[in-house]
């Protein structure tokens, strides 16, 4: 290198003005790559359990596995009971979740003053949405099972749910509703409209497919959830679909628990199979809610 | 868009017939005995009439009701965890219960330290935290610093279907698959331990960690980036030592509310880690966390009225307050160490 020893200082030699510049590019790069495998190794991880979950449960898979109810027999049991049992918790923590929850953030984003209240249902919504899904479940023990007399129901067990995914639902449902430009409600007020008629007939019908996809992903986690059902008293031996509101039930998140607690090879592989189907029903429902965003979604 | 239109706030009073006989519109078909509005000239279209006042009134209410359920569900939880474990105070102190180191509810005598079950969770968290808090702010910052939209678009969702296997699936892969991998490393590992449930755990908040920290740090202005790279930074520089401290309270906030996931997780310890409740550090012994404790008790059908049946509420009520506090940390950080651009 020619040139003055100032120069030389600032392309990179000894000195205060110290560029390293290769040096530091190659740190860099190091570190892109690791970031990379950081992303890349939770996916490894999925790719891996869902092998390994394959592996261990599809030759158990059978029409018959399907439609059988539990046994004590590895070869004849079934998850018929548990399948309907998860449709029936299914459709009763929609029933219930899915008003309450677009009611409320209705009234968060569209009625809702700026006043304290409101502050302290939202900041309640957020904390309720990181309280420990098992905690549910005793609220559901002490309230619904107890103090309701729903017993240890299929009812009882809907309603948890329900309380459960509800921050999940009023979260989505705002953020879709806070996403419809406010030019849409003016112009719907200067027709003279009265505000539920412009929330019902404008504001909703935007919003929707935002608000489906969120309750959609709600439902996907409360059917993949077994702690609060626990509690509120799911695990007993179910030899048959519930018929009624108020039967015993078990849902298949449960079955898998209860075959996973077995020491027999036999019912390990049963869990597997019961794990497989109940990914597929999961991936069911998200890939209709990933249909829902991408074909209903608008950009304003 | 917060904005009162008049028809709600002139109330549900109905006109009186005289208002109504001035008023020059046509009538409501969906109301059509009804009063007009007030009187005040509208112009063309439907009046504002009782009926639709009344309606708008109800539904406000209705939906005033269901934002309600929320605080009735708080409420709810605090009473029934607080009744409960009221009974199980009476018999046994709250600094016995606080501060004991042997938790053995079926022994005769029986003892009701808690802390060898917090001690459970505690180790489970942190384990999992070891996993998920540097390989999530590291996914945070490749999808957030060098990612391109089409790889992000590929890879974000595929983090939250890792973040949507139910935590049986999850518990059943640590106990059939994890735990034998880790016993076949180091043999003197029991079946039931803290290791290979803190393993899957961590990978299971791993996308919590990413989605939350790439959030606030896309939430970084790029004037910030720009500046730096002015200065001759590099794209290493200008993410670890520009962006991540401008991001610092999101990134805490998500490692905090990523470990009080952990605490309250249960299908995965439940399955995995053990129902030995023990004052260890020792990650390869059966142990029992909180969670597990209660799935495990509950799943037993206890009598109701027991003080077994109130030791599962005095744990849950342990746990919630743990938790809660843990949220409150974290929206705490966030909303007073955030740095305020613009």
């Amino acid at each position: 290198m020619t040139g003055s020893p100032r120069t030389r200082e600032l392309a990179g030699g000894p000195g205060l003005f110290n560029t390293r510049h290769r040096f530091r590019t190659r740190v860099g790069s190091a570190f892109a790559v690791l970031c990379f495998l950081a992303t890349v190794v939770g996916i490894f991880f999925l790719a891996v359990l869902l092998v390994d979950i394959w592996r261990d449960g599809a030759h158990r898979l059978s029409l018959d596995f399907l439609r059988n109810g539990q046994s004590r027999f590895p070869d004849r049991t079934g998850i018929k009971p548990a399948l309907y049992g998860s449709l029936w918790v299914l459709l009763i923590t929609a029933v219930v979740s899915f008003p309450l929850g677009v009611g409320t953030a209705i009234w968060l984003e569209e009625y809702a003053p700026n006043s304290r209240l409101k502050k302290l249902i939202q900041t309640n919504i957020a904390n309720l949405a990181g309280v420990p899904s098992i905690v549910y479940g005793m609220l559901g023990l002490a309230i619904f099972v107890r103090a309701m007399a729903m017993g240890r129901s299929v009812l009882a067990a809907g309603f948890t749910l329900a309380l459960l995914i509800l921050p999940v639902i009023i979260i989505a449902s705002q953020e879709a509703i806070r996403a419809v430009p406010s030019s849409i409600r003016l112009g719907a007020y200067a027709l003279g409209a009265t505000r539920w008629e412009m929330i019902r007939h404008h504001v909703l019908p935007i919003a929707l497919p935002g608000i489906l996809t969120g309750t959609i992903l709600a439902l996907s986690r409360a059917i993949g959830e077994a702690a609060p059902l626990i509690i509120v008293g799911a695990l007993a031996f179910v030899p048959l679909p519930p018929r009624g509101l108020l039967d015993d039930f078990t849902v298949i998140p449960i079955q898998i628990f209860n075959w996973v607690s077995r020491p027999q090879r036999e019912f390990q592989e049963i869990a597997a199979a019961g794990s497989i189907v109940l990914l597929v029903v999961l991936l069911t429902l998200n890939a209709a809610a990933i249909y829902l965003r991408n074909r209903y979604s608008r950009k304003w | 868009m917060q904005q009162e239109p008049r028809v709600t706030e002139e109330g549900a009073g109905r006109p009186t017939p005289a208002e109504a006989a001035a008023s020059v519109m046509p009538q409501s078909p969906a109301a059509p005995a009804a009063a007009f509005g007030s009187g005040r000239p509208r112009g063309l279209g439907r009046p504002v009439s009782g009926a639709r006042r009344r309606r708008e009134v109800i539904i406000r209410n209705v939906l005033f009701a269901f934002s309600a359920v929320s605080i009735l569900t708080t409420i709810g939880i605090v009473f029934a965890l607080v009744r409960e474990a009221f009974g199980f105070f009476r018999e046994v102190s709250v600094f016995e219960f606080l501060t004991g180191t042997e938790w053995t509810p079926l022994f005769r005598p029986p003892r009701f330290g808690v802390l060898p079950l917090i001690a459970g969770s505690v180790l489970i968290a942190a384990g999992a935290a070891l996993v998920a808090l540097p390989v999530g702010l590291a996914a945070a910052i490749f999808l957030s610093e060098y990612a391109h939209g089409r790889v992000r678009r590929i890879i974000k969702p595929m983090l939250e279907i890792l973040a949507g296997v139910p935590t049986v699936v999850y518990g059943y892969f640590a106990l059939t698959f994890v735990t034998p991998l880790l016993r076949s490393i180091w043999p003197q590992i029991e079946v039931f331990n803290g290791a290979s449930a803190a393993l899957v755990m961590g990978v299971m908040i791993i996308p919590m960690v990413s989605s939350l920290s790439e959030d606030a740090l896309s939430a970084v202005p790029s004037a910030l980036r720009e500046g730096a790279y002015a200065l001759g930074a590099t794209r290493f520089e200008v993410a670890t030592r520009t962006v991540v401290p401008a991001a610092l309270s999101g990134i805490f906030a998500s490692f905090i509310l990523a470990i009080s996931r952990a605490i309250g997780e249960t299908m995965i310890v439940t399955i995995a880690a053990g129902l030995t409740p023990k004052l260890t550090l020792n990650p390869f012994e059966s142990i029992e966390t909180m969670t597990a404790y209660i799935a495990s008790t509950a799943a037993g059908d206890v009598p109701h009225g027991t003080v077994e049946y109130q030791t599962i509420f005095a744990v849950a009520l342990t746990l919630f307050v743990i938790t809660l506090l843990m949220n409150i940390i974290s929206n705490v950080v966030l909303a007073r160490y955030r740095e305020v651009y613009e």
